[in-house]
């Protein structure tokens, strides 16, 4: 699987990434480079064994469905790059049609 | 008492017995930290207000008869932990001009046991680095030589407490990012288990692996601080529920029925001929203290480094897609919101930040998700299994910490060889232990003319910190080598001056 091209363009377009060609070419180079060194894991054998997503014992977390203070809605705009009317302003969403 | 170079443990019973204010420590502390930092770089932000508002608050709780276990201790924080009303960068562009709207609880406890904020310690972007040289707003050195890095993510944290601009830290590892800058900067960096300190404004990077940590320049500081930030918090829901064991007064003095288990994978014979000697050293000091040396078997942890830099930047392309120029930090307009989007995080983030995203989501992508991220984390339950199994046989292992001493900057151009620094620090993480570093020697680095510290890692099973931090101080207690080493004489500005 190292082998394969990666498709970096795609991956950064997943990853809403803006790359230019030159970093397209240098990640690109670095991301099969470490591809290659994850291919050991192929050697580990993992056939009867369960994921792991984290460590200690977790259950679910709930708590009573009550109202507790948060932050005033003034002191989380103030970090808004563009904020209006007390929504943050973005460009254009829905394209034009024709 | 003189604040530079005390203890927190000297500074908080000198301030609660009265005998200095913390109004004095702040004032002694601001200049001095100025001085040294033009030098050093440690710090991002400086709060010479906030601190001496909390020393004013630390003053006022003492006259009304309170007792704080870190009252009047000059303490820096790692600028990934939000403090409200102070810019919180994460030493990225695109959150350079970013003000935390409120506080981490780990800093919020940390400031409530009487510690003042010195300020917001530089560290490697998004805490994704070895170094501290991925940082996009500061270049932190080495305060035993200056021409090396002091190690990272958590660079400025440890360079403060090391070069003596701070006398306690907090620090963030999610793969080594405490453990090996302390080694580095000649100071105790200790990582809980996984779920102790908990998370609540800590900015994300890799959430099934980060935790928050103490740096200080003694195990018995280092117990004091983690006493102060750890513990079950509602606000993060990975924190453990479980009962917190305070470890401050429970340090011993020697390793008697101690069983230390040596890793037969991690040979010394890997290391650099100086390097080796001073961990079998170390580990002959261990058995001196009355520990029984065992050899304890990890045959995955080879595999702890592929695991790693497949789970992390997993993590952490999901974590950092909530940078997107919409509701904070950096934003650069496009014709669409998509635009926007993709430009926003091209001018934002650094290059191992964009390359961890990268890897990240080729690891996610449909097709790859099983092969990779999947294997991954099955991966990881084994590493886990043979930690589990090597505690059958012993009570704590030791390790290096990191694979060599301090490098030079721009020494490591690959990312493959910056990644290799955590050899030792990664399989620990993966299986969530508590582990920390404390000094245990130095060794002349290849090129090098100077000696540079190294730290000696210990890890025990999971909820063990009064165990492990209780060894590591019996180790340093009978050793000392922190007070061998001395930093880089900028570092003491009556020093210089005196030079001249």
């Amino acid at each position: 699987m190292a082998t394969e091209r990666i498709d970096v363009r795609g991956v950064a377009r997943l990853a809403r990434l803006a790359l230019s060609d030159d970093e397209i070419e240098r990640y690109g180079a670095q991301l099969e480079d470490l591809l290659k060194h994850v291919d050991d894991l192929k050697g580990l054998d993992t056939s009867d064994v369960a994921a792991t997503a984290q460590v200690i014992e977790s259950r679910n977390v709930t708590r009573p469905d009550t109202l507790v203070p948060c932050l005033p809605h003034e002191t989380v705009m103030a970090g808004a790059p563009q904020p209006q009317h007390g929504f943050f302003r973005v460009p254009k969403i829905i394209a034009e049609e024709g | 008492m003189e604040p530079v170079h005390a203890s927190a443990r000297e500074i908080a019973r000198a301030v609660n017995a009265r005998e200095v204010s913390a109004a004095e420590i702040a004032e002694t502390m601001i200049p001095h930290v100025r001085a040294v930092d033009e030098h050093l770089g440690a710090y991002l932000t400086l709060t010479p207000d906030l601190m001496r508002e909390h020393a004013r608050r630390v003053d006022a709780r003492i006259a009304a008869g309170e007792s704080l276990p870190l009252a009047g201790v000059p303490a820096a924080i790692k600028d990934n932990m939000c403090l409200a009303g102070t810019r919180t960068t994460c030493a990225s562009k695109i959150l350079a001009d970013w003000v935390a709207p409120y506080t981490a609880t780990a800093v919020a406890r940390l400031l409530d046991a009487g510690a003042l904020p010195i300020g917001k310690t530089n560290m490697d972007e998004f805490a994704m680095g070895s170094s501290g040289e991925n940082s996009a707003l500061g270049k932190t050195k080495n305060p035993y030589d200056l021409d090396r890095v002091p190690g990272g993510s958590s660079a400025g944290s440890a360079a403060a407490v090391g070069g003596f601009v701070a006398t306690i830290s907090t620090g963030s590892d999610t793969g080594g990012s405490i453990r090996e800058p302390a080694a580095f900067c000649n100071v105790v960096g200790f990582k809980p288990t996984y779920g102790r300190v908990s998370r609540y404004g800590l900015i994300a990077f890799a959430s099934s692996l980060d935790q928050i940590g103490p740096f200080a320049r003694t195990v018995e500081d280092a117990a004091l601080t983690y006493d102060a930030l750890g513990g079950h918090d509602p606000m993060d829901a990975t924190s453990a529920d479980v009962a917190f064991e305070t470890t401050a007064g429970h340090l011993r003095d020697d390793l008697r029925g101690v069983r230390v288990g040596i890793v037969r994978e991690f040979a010394t014979s890997d290391l650099a001929p100086g390097v080796a000697a001073a961990y079998e050293a170390a580990y002959a000091d261990l058995a001196k203290l009355g520990a029984e040396l065992v050899e304890v078997e990890l045959p995955t942890a080879k595999y702890g480094l592929s695991t790693y830099y497949l789970i992390a930047p997993a993590e952490c392309s999901s974590n950092l897609a909530r940078f997107d120029g919409v509701r904070y930090g950096l934003r650069v307009d496009g014709a669409d919101v998509g635009e926007m989007y993709e430009k926003t995080r091209a001018a934002g983030f650094g290059p191992e930040v964009k390359r961890r995203i990268l890897i990240g989501t080729y690891a996610l992508s449909s097709g790859y998700y099983d092969a990779y991220y999947v294997k991954a984390q099955k991966a990881r339950t084994r590493i886990a299994d043979d930690f589990r199994r090597a505690f059958a046989k012993c009570d704590v292992i030791a390790s290096p910490a990191a694979s060599s001493p301090a490098f030079t900057f721009n020494a490591k151009s690959d990312p493959y060889s910056m990644y290799l620094m955590d050899y030792y620090t990664i399989p620990v993480s993966l299986a969530g232990l508590p582990s920390l570093s404390v000094p245990c020697g130095s060794a002349v680095p290849d090129g090098g003319t100077r000696p540079m510290p190294l730290g000696l890692q210990l890890a025990s099973p999971l909820f063990t910190e009064r165990a492990l931090l209780g060894y590591a101080h019996a180790y340093e207690r009978a050793t000392r080598h922190a007070g061998k080493l001395a930093p880089d004489p900028h570092c003491h500005p009556e020093l210089v001056e005196g030079q001249r």
